[in-house]
């Protein structure tokens, strides 16, 4: 059996500290532990705090409804909609196209496949009126032809009817070519969706109205209908002059020409506008459409010199310096990958490639891969941190992180060691040890290893809550007796194994009479 | 437990007309292509299509096989296509290639496209400039209103949002207002209409519009529902509202929501909730009664809850012990059906709980929470941002780093230089360097800014003043309101008492207010304005609030004489969220009807959460 973790919801505010939700939380069991634990009630005296423990009810829910599944569990499956492989009703539209995509490589085949899947016969068994899973409950009955309700059935005993015959007249259908709309008329007319020619209004003052026409309806669709109107009538110089002073037309001019890709003209756009950040970040953007490493990097360069802020400045050349590392790298690795003869790839095969991910990944890349090299390589942490002057803090987190997985437990030590001018050395984490416990835990750290960091918490709570929490019994029993605990030393006797020797060294300093507990 | 209504709750319009209005009007769509033809469904629209068609009534109308819009050639031989889309450039282009390559083999065949709900110009210029213009024939297909649940109507467009609060594109106001002219058609008129935000003034002038050019329709008939209120996601140009939408939830379906992701009303659940090795789509809705009685409620009262449930199926499966033939017989028939749907549903709800306690419990949540609650109250701002900062540099979920920055910069009215600079900077470092793009988003909505000194706002501000006309200065200078925010979380939170001083302890099993959907912690701003706003019957006295909202021209009343109003019309209220409702503000509003007597329909633009608002603004998509 592995944790028990406390839970509790307590719904109270302590201390006026405004934590109002505490939802702490209890660690679950390994999969095959969990099977076990629901099937036999040998592990009930475990749970430690079992008043307390919302989720112990949850457990006995389970167990109660467990037990029932074989009385129940025979003919469940009429109860439910069929469902296949991936989830989706069968006969759901999501499903069928599934179908079809698989099938699609031997048309007559899969037609037929497709045929008989869906069939009526095969179909109308499938949802039962009392499943809470079919489709819709809206169809029960009505999936025979002819039997549906039709539309004016639908109203008959609603006033609306008038609704009706808007249906039978869909909007691409209207045609109306006559020139003498107004423009608040023609604006109206395009909301509707009808066809409507812009062609007679030609005078710059027309256009400009038509224009005004369209924003004060506040029909999106309509400003950029009207817009396209007038990005081909106006010279752009025009068209961007008088939508400067027009916010919203131009908002949608800016969205229009990103939705159909009209790079250039938007770029000259915000040149116009002198918004150079936009300008920059736009011309920066188009880096994400292109696929080839070497031919994004060349791009990137192009970046560089833009307007961006200062801030941004620096995160464009270290996003350039970062992908040229990569590729260097990335050329590195795969040939000694493939060549064989080193070690570490051999154990640890690459998963993916290293092109294009974060540095703080590719960091965790060196440190795993590279970590001994000298400063002098591209691929070694040390260069990588200088370079793009990484925090102590978030070097440290990745080190440890990458070390901890290889389980290299001297690199972990070494992290954290420091010599004074004496000579003495000292353990010290810009992180806090409470950190570093958690992320060795995370990567299955021996006891041993945790226990040297769990002692090296300074906060005394902290420490037990640690020790507690990752079953680093000499901690907890030590602190204990440097606490002169005696009731929690007890208390805590009951959760180690019975005859461990855990639980003769408490036994032992229960009867030792060298402390003086202070209760 | 799972309070019930009171007995006086007034009755739900029946909207699963809706459905058989779309439905029907699909049916006249496809018949309109008469013969055989292969459906191409554009995959944003399949989950919506499921839940009014199936495949059967497609083939009835002649539909022959179906395939999903994707950029990958069609290998359909048919002679007729029919295309069932979005209005989106990508998909024209789609289509065009298609056609276009057809045209260049000298096949002829027929094209359809069907855009739902409505087409764009912006499309129509697509098929012009790529010649096919006139080879397709286009139309409309209104599906606007798809009822997710007794309560909730959804028009399925998660795009609102960072089309209008990110681009400023207007162009999903006009089917909102289309929405509204239907629902007016059907249940209406509405006697009162209150609503606040920049968008919901333009949704309600435009409706206005519609109804007046279509009038008599709606006139002389009783109202079904009493009151309708707008209001926008991001309620003022400050978007202070994104608060709500930024938290955690913790109500059991929004907890859901957030953990597995509700999609058109249905969830998959994975082998890890059903203890199988299939995954299952699960429908939620009050249909599920299991559900039903746990939506709403925090998630620590639901362990109580279902256990109580599995105690009493079992002893209700026990009593089949002792029963004599014809008792047996009786129980079969009669109980063990539902019996056995309770048990199925009980063991998935658990199942869920399960999982969600794992995979909160991995991410620390109590520490989130904890961090979350001391952002809205405005203290330990350097431990939070120190929190946030960790989460950062251990790479853990980039959507939820964002968020909590958003959440830090909206309570703090921006970041301060310093923070915003290294908090940017390690983000990049951790996820990468092109979310230099997302925080340029970030910035234009307003979500994540950088404190600025007051003065060169104002210097700019005049500097572009002396540039625009008379009529555009008014816009402009809204927009520099908006730059110029100030402190506003903290006076409005104060104001509206959003979150409530609690002596001892928040009993979240009686929950005294609709805080109990942040655990005692936050009332959501958009409910408590729905609530002070429906107990005066309109804006007055909280000319302070809108003042703080920066939306004093976008706070509207519009009553009608109320004589012919029923008053169980009058307790109904029709809230309409442009750019999205969480699920915890859905339960806190419920909660709230429960309460005064009152019942709630949601029209929402899409069901949101965090994550979707993060992921709407990101540049990277994952």
């Amino acid at each position: 059996m592995t944790t028990g973790l406390i839970l509790f919801f307590q719904s109270g505010r302590p201390l006026g500290a405004g934590v109002r939700l505490g939802l702490g939380l209890r660690m679950n069991r390994t999969k095959g532990d969990e099977e076990e634990y629901w099937n036999s009630s040998k592990f009930k005296a475990f749970t430690f705090d079992d008043e307390d423990d919302e989720l112990s009810q949850l457990k006995e829910s389970k167990r109660a409804v467990n037990s029932l599944r074989d009385f129940v569990d025979d003919d469940d499956d009429d109860d439910l909609e069929r469902v296949s492989w991936s989830g989706e009703p069968v006969g759901s539209i999501s499903w069928s196209i599934r179908e079809t995509a698989g099938n699609s490589g031997s048309t007559h085949e899969g037609r037929e496949q497709l045929k008989s899947r869906n069939s009526f016969s095969s179909y109308a068994q499938l949802p039962k009126p009392t499943s809470t899973y079919s489709l819709s409950s809206f169809f029960r009955g009505r999936t025979r032809p002819g039997s549906f309700q039709s539309l004016s059935d639908a109203l008959s005993d609603t006033p609306a009817k008038s609704y009706a015959p808007e249906l039978g007249r869909p909007k691409g259908e209207y045609r109306d070519y006559s020139n003498d709309w107004s423009p608040s008329d023609t604006v109206r007319r395009l909301r509707k969706g009808k066809v409507c020619s812009l062609e007679r209004f030609r005078s710059l003052q027309d256009k400009l109205q038509l224009l005004e026409e369209a924003v004060s309806m506040h029909d999106g669709n309509v400003i950029t209908a009207v817009l396209i109107f007038l990005k081909r009538t106006l010279s752009k110089e025009i068209l961007f002059r008088e939508l400067e002073v027009r916010q919203v037309a131009l908002r949608h001019l800016i969205h229009f020409l990103k939705e159909i890709g009209d790079q250039k003209l938007l770029l000259d756009l915000f040149r116009f506008l002198d918004r150079t950040e936009e300008l920059a970040l736009s011309h920066y953007r188009e880096h994400l459409n292109i696929q080839d490493p070497d031919k994004r990097k060349e791009f990137l360069k192009t970046c560089v010199g833009l307007p961006f802020s200062a801030e941004d400045s620096a995160h464009i050349q270290d996003h350039y310096t970062l992908l040229e590392r990569q590729i260097i790298i990335e050329a590195n690795d795969r040939h000694l990958e493939s060549a064989g003869q080193t070690e570490i790839f051999r154990k640890h095969p690459r998963k993916a490639s290293i092109l294009n991910m974060p540095l703080v990944t590719t960091l965790f890349y060196s440190c795993f891969y590279h970590y001994t090299e000298a400063e002098g390589t591209f691929s070694s942490p040390v260069n990588l941190k200088k370079t793009f002057k990484i925090p102590d803090k978030q070097y440290v987190l990745t080190a440890l992180a990458a070390r901890a997985k290889l389980r290299a437990w001297n690199d972990v030590d070494a992290l954290f060691t420091t010599k004074n001018w004496l000579g003495y050395t000292k353990k010290r984490a810009p992180i806090g040890f409470h950190r570093v416990v958690e992320i060795l835990h995370k990567n299955n750290a021996p006891v041993q290893i945790l226990q040297e960091y769990v002692n090296l918490v300074e906060d005394v709570d902290t420490k037990l809550n640690l020790a507690t929490k990752f079953k680093c019994h000499d901690v907890v029993i030590d602190t204990y007796r440097d606490l002169k605990d005696r009731q929690q030393l007890l208390a805590y006797r009951s959760k180690v194994d019975k005859g461990s020797a855990e639980e003769e060294k408490i036994d032992a300093l229960l009867s030792s009479s060298q402390i003086r507990w202070k209760n | 437990m799972a309070f019930p209504h009171r007995p006086d709750a007034p009755e739900l319009p029946d909207f699963s007309m809706l459905k058989r209005l779309a439905r029907d009007q699909l049916i006249y769509l496809l018949e309109q292509l008469p013969g055989k033809k292969d459906l191409f469904i554009e995959a944003d629209l399949m989950s919506p299509l499921d839940r009014i068609a199936n495949v059967s009534i497609l083939k009835q109308h002649e539909v022959d096989k179906l395939y999903k819009v994707e950029n990958k050639p069609a290998l359909s031989s048919n002679e007729q296509l029919c295309f069932l889309v979005r209005p989106r450039i990508k998909n024209m282009r789609y289509i065009a290639s298609l056609v276009n390559a057809d045209k260049l083999a000298g096949r002829t065949r027929k094209y359809k496209v069907i855009f739902s709900p409505q087409k764009f110009y912006a499309c129509e210029m697509v098929l012009e400039e790529e010649g096919i213009y006139g080879d397709v024939s286009c139309d409309e297909w209104a599906f606007s209103l798809l009822p997710l649940d007794v309560d909730l109507l959804s028009m399925e467009l998660p795009e609102f949002f960072r089309d209008y609060f990110l681009e400023g594109d207007q162009r999903w106001i006009n089917t909102v207002a289309q929405a509204l002219h239907l629902l007016s058609t059907l249940y209406g008129p509405f006697p009162n209409c209150y609503g606040i935000g920049r968008c919901a003034k333009m949704a309600y002038e435009l409706w206005r519009n519609l109804e007046e050019e279509e009038d008599g329709e709606t006139k002389g008939r009783r109202p079904e529902i009493g009151h309708i209120f707008l209001l926008d996601r991001g309620i003022s140009v400050s978007d202070v509202d994104f608060v709500t939408a930024l938290c955690s939830q913790v109500v059991y379906e929004g907890l859901v929501d957030d953990t597995f992701r509700i999609k058109c009303g249905s969830v998959d659940f994975g082998p890890e909730v059903t203890s199988s090795d299939k995954s299952l789509k699960v429908l939620l809705n009050a249909e599920d009664k299991v559900f039903n009685e746990i939506r709403n409620e925090h998630f620590s009262n639901v362990f109580g809850f279902l256990s109580q449930k599995a105690r009493n199926l079992q002893a209700q499966y026990d009593r089949r012990r002792g029963m004599d033939i014809k008792q047996m017989k009786n129980f079969v028939s009669q109980e063990l059906k539902g019996l056995k749907q309770e048990h199925r549903l009980l063991s998935l709800h658990i199942g869920a709980c399960e999982s969600i306690m794992k995979k909160k419990t991995k991410q620390d949540f109590q520490e989130l929470i904890k961090t979350e609650h001391a952002l809205l109250e405005g203290f330990n701002i350097r431990e939070s941002t120190s929190y946030i900062e960790e989460h950062i540099d251990r790479q853990v979920s980039p959507i939820e780093s964002l968020r909590l920055m958003c959440l830090l910069s909206i309570t703090e009215n921006g970041l301060i230089p310093k923070d915003y600079r290294s908090l940017k900077t390690q983000y990049l470092q951790s996820y990468g360097p092109e979310h230099l793009l997302t925080f340029s988003n970030l910035r234009r909505a307003g979500l994540l800014t950088e404190q600025a000194p007051g003065d060169t706002l104002t210097a700019v501000e005049s500097k572009v003043s002396k540039l625009v006309t008379d009529k555009a200065a008014g816009k402009i200078t809204d927009a520099f309101s908006s730059l110029a925010k100030r402190s506003n979380f903290r006076a409005i939170s104060k104001k509206l008492n959003l979150i409530p001083r609690v002596d001892g302890e928040y009993d979240l099993k009686v929950p005294r207010d609709m805080a109990y959907v942040f655990g005692g912690a936050y009332v959501p701003l958009s409910c408590r304005i729905i609530e002070q706003v429906l107990e005066r019957r309109s804006w007055q006295g909280l000319d302070e609030v809108v003042r703080l909202l920066n939306c004093s021209d976008f706070a509207f009343t519009d009553m009608t004489k109320e004589d012919k109003a029923s008053s169980e019309s009058l307790r109904l209220i029709l809230v309409v969220f442009l750019g999205g409702c969480t699920f915890s503000e859905i339960s806190a509003l419920r909660f709230l009807g429960r309460e005064k007597g009152y019942r709630f329909i949601f029209l929402t633009t899409a069901v949101t959460n965090s994550a979707r608002l993060m992921e709407a603004m990101s540049e990277v998509k994952a």
